[in-house]
């Protein structure tokens, strides 16, 4: 066949390009994620789609949190072709959305750019051997609204596991999956929580570049569904004072081409020597990277005893108030062997979470840590002198304190590179400082009438 | 067709059955040795004698060329033929040996080539071969079964007529075992055919892209892929039982 003009060098620049022409596509979003893990969109037209592909976006970094640089602003965004999918709730399915890795203006990938760091430590790890997996359970809750003013309203007031037929959460949960799975975001599980309002979905392992990219797809197709219906969906940690919070559970594994590292025939759970030292690498820096997978002053209200969430540095087969539990599998499913790490939340920004992650296990590997003993007891119910006799250690109290652990940290100024480092504990020092200098509604009730 | 020829001649089997295979033939009339030979493999066949103002028909199966009376406006043709949107393959041109050399710079014209004057047995093997490669009984740019039909020219994959919205890779993957339906594939096999190089995530990625396909393809037709305990998976049934 004569060609009509010079095909695209790359298949997959070609896939989209037809895709985008065939299925009538008018927009195309570009989306990457700053620094706080917030998701960022730029626009395009299917006329510059082809520019986009070969050459990347040009735009000015400046506005976007943690891109900011002091000789220059500009940055470049190259789509990520193989991450093309149509949004179905947008203009009716017009519209289409590419993640894009973000590069300097002469082509070094950029610094700031969490899809960069992500990539970097996946890197690591290849060359170790490793690929890195991650399946999230990721809890939510629907309000009536969004408005800040006042107590977030409740939609429903179901409980853990409840069949809530006839309430409208269940619908919108339901049509919610409905349309993860239609973007390709396979859904394991998905139950009412523990709490009035709270809903759970859990999502089929992948890949954890994939895995970032489905959880920013998540959070916003979540909100943007409950929008539509005139609601308000929220992953703030701790919405509600005397009630659950939402976590981020990770389910975590490692395999070396058709094997899973963690699991090992015979051994203590199935656990293997790599899978027991990832473990321990990971409770080893447990208080060194919480600040990034719990970033918000938030985040540690709900990381508080009396609630489902940990607070020891510890292990267990199967304790819920362990750090890091290793689940019951089935002896012959030797893929299921894995750990599932219980402090993250999902407000945190989910490449950078990934990489402190990875980091931390790699390191247990990489040093042959020796995991400390498995923690029975319920640590529910654990105070501080009980706690230093089994030598635990508690995880940050505040975000302050895991700035300060954070700071100490070799492992996460590596794993993040100086860029993000430097401007992530900026960041959040003068979030802290806002708090620390704010008088609340609760300081007010109990001081002012007595003092 | 031609506009000077309103009524374009063509050769339908004698039989008066629809013939399977129908060649467009330059020129017209097409030469009396090709017209028999045709004739006596079951081809059925219609003569143009100019490729102005020739409609493209999607019965056509491909196109004979003889370029042993005017090369020029055959060449012509040719060229003509290939840029269509759906181009009209195969395409064999019948050429006198002492003008190969006109085939030189002009590879991308025609898919193969016969010396005239030929041997109806060569012809036969020639057009048995070329139509075998371009996927006789199925338009070779369709790939089906059953609710699923993709277009591999487009990309476009449809389940029960409605569009499928795949990436690069869901698609390659689908299209790849859609090609051969009820043939169990290994997940390495997969991973090498498909991906193509040694993909990082191992045999593991096979399993993490079959479940994206199968959420797409919704619950009702989730199960067009099966999975094969411990070796690997299949779409649908073999049409051999």
């Amino acid at each position: 066949m004569t060609p009509q003009h010079e095909p695209s060098r790359d298949p997959q620049h070609d896939y989209v390009l037809r895709a985008v022409e065939e299925r009538g596509v008018r927009l195309i979003r570009l989306w990457f994620t700053d620094v706080l893990g917030q998701l960022k969109s730029v626009a395009i037209s299917p006329a510059e789609l082809e520019t986009a592909l070969e050459e990347g976006m040009h735009f000015d970094g400046s506005a976007i949190d943690g891109f900011s640089r002091i000789q220059e602003s500009d940055v470049l965004a190259r789509p990520d072709a193989s991450t093309f999918e149509l949004l179905p709730w947008a203009d009716g399915g017009s519209t289409g959305r590419m993640f894009c890795d973000i590069y300097n203006p002469h082509g070094s990938p950029f610094d700031g750019d969490p899809r960069h760091v992500l990539r970097r430590n996946l890197k690591k790890a290849r060359e170790a051997g490793y690929a890195f997996f991650v399946a999230p359970e990721m809890e939510f809750f629907y309000f009536a609204d969004g408005e800040p003013t006042h107590q977030p309203k409740l939609l429903d007031s179901g409980g853990y596991f409840d069949l809530t037929t006839s309430d409208v959460a269940s619908d919108l949960r339901r049509e919610t999956i409905s349309v993860l799975e239609t973007m390709g975001i396979p859904v394991e599980y998905s139950f009412h929580e523990d709490s009035p309002s709270q809903h759970e979905i859990d999502l089929r392992y992948t890949e954890a570049l994939s895995m970032a990219d489905q959880i920013m797809t998540f959070r916003l197709v979540v909100r943007e569904l409950a929008l539509e219906r005139g609601r308000f969906a929220s992953f703030m940690p701790k919405p509600l004072a005397g009630m659950q919070g939402s976590g981020m559970h990770l389910h975590l594994s490692l395999f070396d081409h058709e094997d899973n590292a963690f699991h090992a025939d015979g051994a203590q759970y199935s656990l293997s020597q790599t899978g027991r030292q990832f473990t321990a690498g990971l409770l080893h820096h447990a208080r060194e990277i919480t600040a990034v997978t719990n970033q918000l002053v938030n985040s540690y209200k709900r990381l508080v005893v009396g609630y489902e969430a940990p607070t020891w540095v510890s292990w267990a087969q199967n304790n819920r108030s362990a750090l890091i539990r290793v689940p019951v599998t089935r002896p012959d499913k030797t893929s299921s062997t894995r750990i599932e790490y219980r402090a993250p939340d999902p407000a945190c920004n989910p490449y950078l979470a990934f990489s402190v992650i990875l980091a931390a296990g790699m390191k247990g590997i990489k040093e042959g840590y020796d995991l400390p003993t498995e923690t029975t007891e319920n640590l529910f119910e654990v105070d501080a002198g009980r706690a230093a006799e089994l030598g635990l250690a508690p995880l940050p109290a505040s975000l302050a304190e895991a700035l300060d652990e954070m700071e100490r940290s070799e492992l996460v100024h590596e794993a993040l590179g100086d860029h993000i480092f430097e401007w992530f504990l900026r960041n959040k020092r003068s979030e802290w400082q806002g708090y620390k200098a704010h008088v609340s509604q609760w300081e007010l009730e109990r001081y002012l009438p007595s003092w | 067709m031609v506009s000077s020829y309103s009524a374009p001649s063509s050769g339908p089997l004698p039989s008066g059955a629809p013939p399977n295979e129908l060649f467009l033939l330059y020129p017209d009339p097409p030469p009396v040795d090709l017209v028999r030979s045709l004739s006596l493999g079951g081809y059925g066949w219609t003569a143009a004698s100019s490729h102005s103002g020739l409609i493209v028909s999607d019965d056509w199966t491909g196109a004979i060329v003889s370029l042993a009376e005017d090369a020029e406006r055959g060449w012509l043709l040719c060229r003509d033929l290939r840029r269509r949107d759906v181009p009209v393959e195969p395409l064999l041109v019948l050429i006198p040996g002492d003008r190969l050399d006109e085939l030189d710079e002009r590879a991308e014209l025609f898919d193969d080539f016969l010396i005239a004057p030929f041997h109806p047995a060569e012809l036969d093997a020639r057009l048995k071969h070329l139509l075998w490669r371009a996927g006789r009984g199925v338009r070779p740019e369709m790939v089906e079964y059953g609710p699923l039909r993709l277009n591999t020219e487009t990309y476009q994959a449809q389940i029960d007529g409605k569009p499928l919205d795949l990436t690069y890779m869901e698609y390659e993957l689908l299209r790849f075992l859609a090609a051969t339906p009820g043939r169990v594939f290994s997940r390495e096999t997969l991973l090498n055919q498909v991906w193509g190089y040694e993909y990082y995530g191992g045999a593991r990625t096979v399993d993490v892209h079959i479940r994206r396909l199968r959420a797409k393809l919704g619950q009702e037709h989730a199960n067009l892929i099966q999975t094969i305990r411990s070796v690997g998976y299949k779409l649908g049934q073999s049409r051999w039982g």
